[in-house]
């Protein structure tokens, strides 16, 4: 036994004598932190490195498979989905390690900002942060374009969109982006160039300079209210902490790291078995328009954005708000370096991330199921219910269907079914008068066509007539008779015939 | 405190020389001049990296465009709006699917048409057109158009993209070539305004 102990041990000594790095390694590793440092919240770095890790290996074994062209990369994620081996756990677990990544980026950017340390003498590890952020939304982004299928060729459409938008040089930056004059092959592998050499290179080496200075500079302490950040006393405050109360990084927090991260990958083999991979969706050809893309789930809020901001003020917003955040976030360290670290002494910051996350929240989950886009097939899918039909006259069934034919559904829904991009109507009689109503048809406005050149007047006629018995089958409905009486007397008035249904 | 770092670059057995003071010598002349060969080199270097990357930036937006076939006449009866096809007239041999691409085609009365790119103008995405209700309906963001391209409701900043149209014998023939944004125009003209005839 001994022999072989004192065997390896000359194998390691002979390597350690030519390599030199098992010494810095371990004192790198046992480096004394802050024993308040040792905490669970302390530990998402770590996981989304471990992640990135994960995206790495499973990444190349995509790539094993995976055919980079225009023409073929739909097909071979088919191909990997369903005729390789455990291809679609692999894709699953790629698609998801995505989600979870940029999640745990932006819970450990928070964090950070929250517990103030990027703060003196952190600002650079925070900026360095800001552009690792950047980087994995950009994988993200160009992943989805490797993906191939309808969404990802209408995302690379909002790309150029945005690009259009540009002044002076925005058809430039559409050729640029496209690498050519229409989205094809050559976008399609620039994007590839993006996502498999450019991007992750960047990542690399930015996750290294990043960890270096964590190491370099200390993991920032645990917050108190009341100690505050100066340039001239900090690093001697931080070194008489860590001399007093510090403890060795591995293992006294590291196990909290590893721990979180086995979970944390642990979570996305559980998503990738139970969900399975993400896409992809239908082939990437132009020509079948019978889609309704949607980018992934990190950007739907932008998609959200596009939607709701009021069109005027659309392009600017779209250019400029980002070079404000951008800056904003890589100023932040150089403006607010100093100073109070804990969060309950800065209301402000507090105030920032529950705004931020409470808009996000409502911008994504709006984005997932958008009321501002028409249902293209309501007209055809959502029939009208039978409670809306009992007791009509042949004129008003007449108006039901002029209602479905003329794609009224796509964005008015009646008993919770259609298009959500107009007021639903079920009431509708109760707020518009006949008159009111034949208006609105035919000159549209408030954000609708007006259908005089589509409707016939028998047409109109007929629409109305089952627009007026949309009263909820209790409220009165709206008529000018009654406008009239309203306006000359407070007076209620009473039911008139043509409305009891 | 103890750094890690501190053993990482210190050779055990090599003294550095850095450590040692040293003077101005024909080696440290040499160094600056080969680090300014070498910066030189770069230079040159660039160039063609720099006009491969920005090739497609340079050339000019219209010369992508030709006139190509959306389809025989007969393919478009009067009065209504199809959905032509055409392939690109520029593109390579992976493109695939990608190159060959949609348009709506209005016959308004078998001498004027309207050609209309399929990209809403708002953010690109496919327009669907609803033949009863005479629009257009984009299902991103809920951009509509009249029949005849104009902006009816939703968010989009201008009226649908249209191609410059001809007809050649029993072809409809429109010009076009390259993705249509609020840059890059499909054609000079704008909904309303007076198309070139065949």
């Amino acid at each position: 036994m001994s022999g072989i102990k004192q065997k390896s041990l000359k194998l390691y000594q002979w390597f350690d004598r030519r390599l030199g790095l098992v010494k810095p390694i371990t004192e790198a590793a046992e480096h004394p932190i802050p024993k308040s440092s040792a905490s669970w919240w302390y530990v998402f770095g770590s996981a989304a490195a471990m992640i990135f890790g994960l995206q790495i290996v499973t990444g190349i074994l995509l790539a094993l498979i995976y055919t980079p062209t225009a023409q073929h990369a739909w097909t071979s994620l088919i191909f990997i989905n369903h005729n390789i081996p455990l291809g679609w756990f692999i894709r699953a677990l790629h698609g998801w390690g995505s989600d979870f990544m940029v999640a745990i980026v932006i819970i450990h950017m928070t964090q950070v900002f929250m517990f103030g340390s990027y703060k003196y003498p952190r600002e650079l590890t925070w900026i360095v942060g800001v552009f690792l952020l950047l980087m994995t939304l950009g994988m993200a982004f160009t992943g989805q374009v490797l993906r191939f299928d309808q969404d990802a060729y209408w995302g690379l459409g909002i790309g150029a969109s945005i690009m259009g938008r540009v002044p002076w040089i925005g058809g430039e930056l559409v050729h640029l982006m496209l690498g050519g004059p229409i989205i094809g092959a050559t976008t399609f592998s620039r994007f590839f160039a993006l996502h498999v050499f450019v991007i992750p290179g960047i990542l690399l080496a930015l996750v290294a300079v990043h960890v270096w200075m964590v190491l370099y500079l200390g993991i920032s302490e645990w917050p108190m209210p009341g100690r505050l950040v100066r340039r001239s006393t900090y690093v001697k405050e931080y070194e008489a902490e860590i001399h007093q109360d510090g403890v060795p990084f591995v293992p006294d927090a590291a196990w909290k790291d590893v721990t979180f991260s086995a979970a944390i990958i642990l979570a996305i083999m559980a998503c990738a078995f139970f969900f399975g991979p993400i896409g992809p969706s239908g082939p990437p050809d132009p020509t079948i328009i019978q889609t309704v893309p949607k980018p992934d789930l990190p950007f739907l809020w932008v998609y959200a954005v596009f939607a709701l901001a009021p069109p005027a003020l659309e392009t600017p917003l779209l250019l400029i708000t980002p070079i404000v955040v951008i800056c904003a976030m890589l100023g932040l360290p150089l403006y607010a370096g100093e100073g109070e670290k804990h969060w309950s002494r800065r209301p402000v910051a507090v105030l920032m991330v529950s705004v931020i996350a409470v808009s996000l929240s409502i911008l994504t989950s709006l984005g997932q199921h958008p009321p501002w886009s028409p249902v293209m097939d309501a007209w055809s899918g959502d029939a009208v219910q039978p409670k809306y039909l009992k007791g009509r006259t042949p004129l008003q069934r007449q108006g039901a269907l002029v209602f479905q034919q003329m794609q009224c559904r796509n964005c008015h829904a009646l008993g919770g079914l259609g298009g959500q991009r107009g007021p639903d109507l079920d009431m509708v009689a109760t707020r518009l008068s006949e008159s009111e109503l034949i208006r609105q048809v035919l000159q549209g406005g408030g954000n609708m066509p007006a259908y005089g050149n589509a409707l016939s007047p028998p047409q109109v006629t007929a629409l109305v007539s089952f627009l007026e018995t949309l009263n909820g089958n209790e409220r009165p409905a709206q008529n000018d008779v009654h406008r009239l009486m309203q306006s000359e007397s407070a007076q209620s008035p009473g039911h008139s015939s043509d409305e009891s249904q | 405190m103890k750094k890690p770092w501190k053993d990482l670059f210190k050779h055990p057995i090599i003294e550095n020389p850095l450590d040692q003071p040293s003077e101005h010598s024909r080696r440290k002349f040499l160094f600056k001049v080969a680090v300014l060969l070498n910066g030189a080199v770069g230079a040159v270097l660039a160039v063609p990296v720099l006009g491969y990357l920005l090739g497609p930036v340079f050339k000019r937006n219209d010369s992508y465009n030709h006139w190509v076939p959306v389809g025989n006449l007969d393919q478009f009866p009067p009065g209504e709006t199809r959905l032509g096809r055409y392939r690109n007239p520029e593109g390579t041999p992976a493109d695939g699917q990608t190159r060959t691409l949609p348009c709506w085609v209005r016959n308004i009365d078998n001498t004027r048409f309207q050609v209309f790119a399929i990209n809403c103008a708002h953010m690109e995405c496919p327009v669907h057109w609803f033949p009863q209700s005479k629009l257009f309906m984009c299902p991103c963001h809920g951009g509509v158009y009249y029949q005849d391209g104009a902006v009816a409701a939703g968010p989009p900043p201008r009226g649908l993209y249209q191609y410059k149209y001809k007809v050649a014998g029993n072809q409809l023939m429109i010009w076009a070539g390259e993705l249509p944004t609020l840059s890059t125009q499909a054609s000079i003209a704008k909904p309303g305004s007076k198309t070139c005839l065949g």
